[in-house]
């Protein structure tokens, strides 16, 4: 029906139709997938909610006398960060705390700061602490480094995620008789509440559940600038059971993502602090789909009523990787406040902010429109369904030691 | 009849004296503690639901500022702070008053002070602590 190119090539005409996931669903009920995959180009979908998988590398530059921090140690607002890598060369992640955090010492731990809180605040233009030190060698012979930073001045400061925008996530429960902080938030005893965490309708790997668009390669909205997805993320698991419009049943497709952190916005990167649990990023992602043909446009038209997400214990069977669920419901039932698990009532949350993920969907639909986003061909495909690729999980080997 | 949430700080020399005993007795009016925190020789704090007759109530009202009591309403120190809000909703359930919903058509979380018994469940529930208590 249409190419990327000839897309791109509107785009740039100031002709391109686009419209927001939501948008499309609506289209397409009051004028049929043909005629809707007709008149819309673009489909814009967006997320918003926490992505642990998250971290960000930077080049420091180089001080006077030379520091090799690479096998030394680092740390940022006191957030140690990786610095197994060349000189001055370090990668923060989202989770990581400072030494000195209590953890769930004192039980549930609070987590107030950690990697995600540091990116928020560098992001934001903030000046952060560094401290590093160097084992000294005749080439970088200084051994000890603290200053202020600020992310106009590093050489790159670059977000790096490599497990994104889940396809699909469970509907997280307690069957226990006591309080439960997990990183699906805090969940009340005997069905206190149920919580998910998925833009449903808005969510991009959901509104092409079989990746015919979204691929390595594609540009997205990331953290409010543009980024690209570069692989599929880790535990990308597309062989999980599916419905018929294609959608899966259980968390599946994961993408890896990149983007310039010094073009993006706090807005969109925010630290958060899960009780009893840890740290994390909220990150704000948003994915265009090209409608290159019916059964592209008839995928992005699926509706809340049509996707559905298992209910799993998170007293038992989850951390047991004990597989069973207790049933399954769809994102409008969750949407409504309330769901039945096991005959009863439970009242339901959202980790997962679809606000934002609308807002997302909307801003990414207007640059598109502004001609200040092109869309990209992808370079080489998602593992699909077909192909295999599952995630395993860990088969432990004792060792002796000789 | 009115019904309203205060929020009571006394000074520490003011910790000793029975004063939610004398809105009872010479004012007529019934109280629900929803939070105390008083000890010796620091400031109190206490969180009523205060109730009555509007002329008893504004009496009584005037009767604890007299003894040096500072009273502001509940709803000035429970404060949604919506630069950090991400309207995700974590806090709607755990809520035991139904003080923070859900808007329907627009997704975003309202956070309703009128009904707010300021148990402070939603405050670390919070992902990026958008809930925030100035007592």
């Amino acid at each position: 029906m249409r190419s990327i190119k000839e897309i791109n090539e509107k785009i740039k005409k100031g002709q391109v139709v686009v419209a927001t996931a939501e948008e499309i669903i609506d289209l397409v009920a009051k004028k049929g997938v043909a005629k809707a995959s007709r008149e819309v180009d673009v489909v814009t979908t967006g997320t918003f909610g926490p992505m642990c998988s998250s971290g960000a590398y930077f080049n420091i530059g180089h001080s006077k006398p030379r520091i090799k921090v690479g096998g030394g140690s680092c740390k940022l607002n006191d957030i140690p960060a990786y610095c197994g890598l060349a000189a001055t060369d370090i990668f923060l992640g989202a989770t990581a705390l400072p030494d000195d955090d209590p953890r769930n010492k004192v039980f549930p731990g609070e987590f107030k700061y950690g990697g995600g809180h540091v990116i928020q605040e560098l992001v934001s233009g903030k000046d952060i602490r560094l401290e590093a030190t160097g084992y000294a060698t005749d080439c970088y012979p200084r051994k000890k480094l603290e200053t202020l930073i600020n992310i106009r001045d590093l050489n790159e400061a670059v977000l790096l995620n490599i497990r994104n925008c889940y396809q699909n996530y469970n509907v997280a429960v307690n069957l226990s008789d006591k309080m439960l902080y997990t990183y699906m938030g805090a969940l009340k005893p005997r069905l206190g509440n149920a919580n998910y965490c998925s833009a449903g309708q808005l969510s991009p790997l959901l509104k092409d559940p079989h990746y015919r668009t979204i691929g390595i390669g594609t540009r997205i909205f990331l953290g409010g600038a543009s980024g690209y997805i570069i692989w599929h993320g880790t535990q990308h698991n597309p062989a999980v059971k599916r419905k018929d419009n294609g959608t899966p049943e259980a968390p599946a497709g994961t993408l890896a993502v990149i983007g310039d952190l010094k073009e993006m916005n706090p807005r969109w990167l925010m630290g958060s602090s899960m009780l009893g649990y840890g740290v994390s990023l909220s990150v704000g992602i948003g994915v265009p789909i090209p409608l290159l043909d019916e059964e592209v446009c008839a995928s992005a038209a699926v509706r809340d009523e049509e996707i559905y997400a298992r209910i799993v214990d998170y007293s038992a069977a989850y951390p047991q990787m004990a597989p069973e669920s207790l049933g399954e419901v769809n994102y409008a039932q969750l949407k409504s406040g309330k769901i039945i698990v096991n005959g009863s009532e439970v009242p339901t949350g959202a980790l997962s902010s679809y606000a934002k993920a609308k807002e997302i969907s909307q801003e990414l639909k207007s640059r598109i429109q502004k001609g200040e986003f092109f869309l990209s061909e992808p370079q080489a495909p998602l593992p699909g369904a077909e192909s295999g690729y599952t995630c395993r999980p860990l088969k432990e080997r004792p060792f002796f030691s000789p | 009849m009115t019904s309203k949430r205060i929020v009571l700080h006394f000074p520490h020399r003011l910790v000793d004296q029975p004063l939610v005993y004398k809105l009872v007795k010479d004012f007529d009016l019934s109280f629900n503690i929803l939070k105390a925190s008083v000890t010796p020789q620091e400031e109190g704090l206490m969180v009523l639901e205060l109730s009555g007759s509007e002329e008893n109530f504004d009496k009584g009202v005037m009767y604890l500022q007299s003894c040096g009591v500072k009273i502001q309403p509940l709803s000035q120190d429970v404060v949604r702070n919506e630069a950090k809000c991400t309207d995700c909703g974590v806090c709607v359930p755990i809520c035991p008053t139904l003080a923070l919903a859900i808007d329907p058509a627009t997704r975003k979380v309202s956070f309703d002070d009128a009904k707010c018994i300021a148990c402070e469940l939603c405050v670390k529930i919070c992902p990026t602590r958008a809930m925030e208590v100035h007592f």
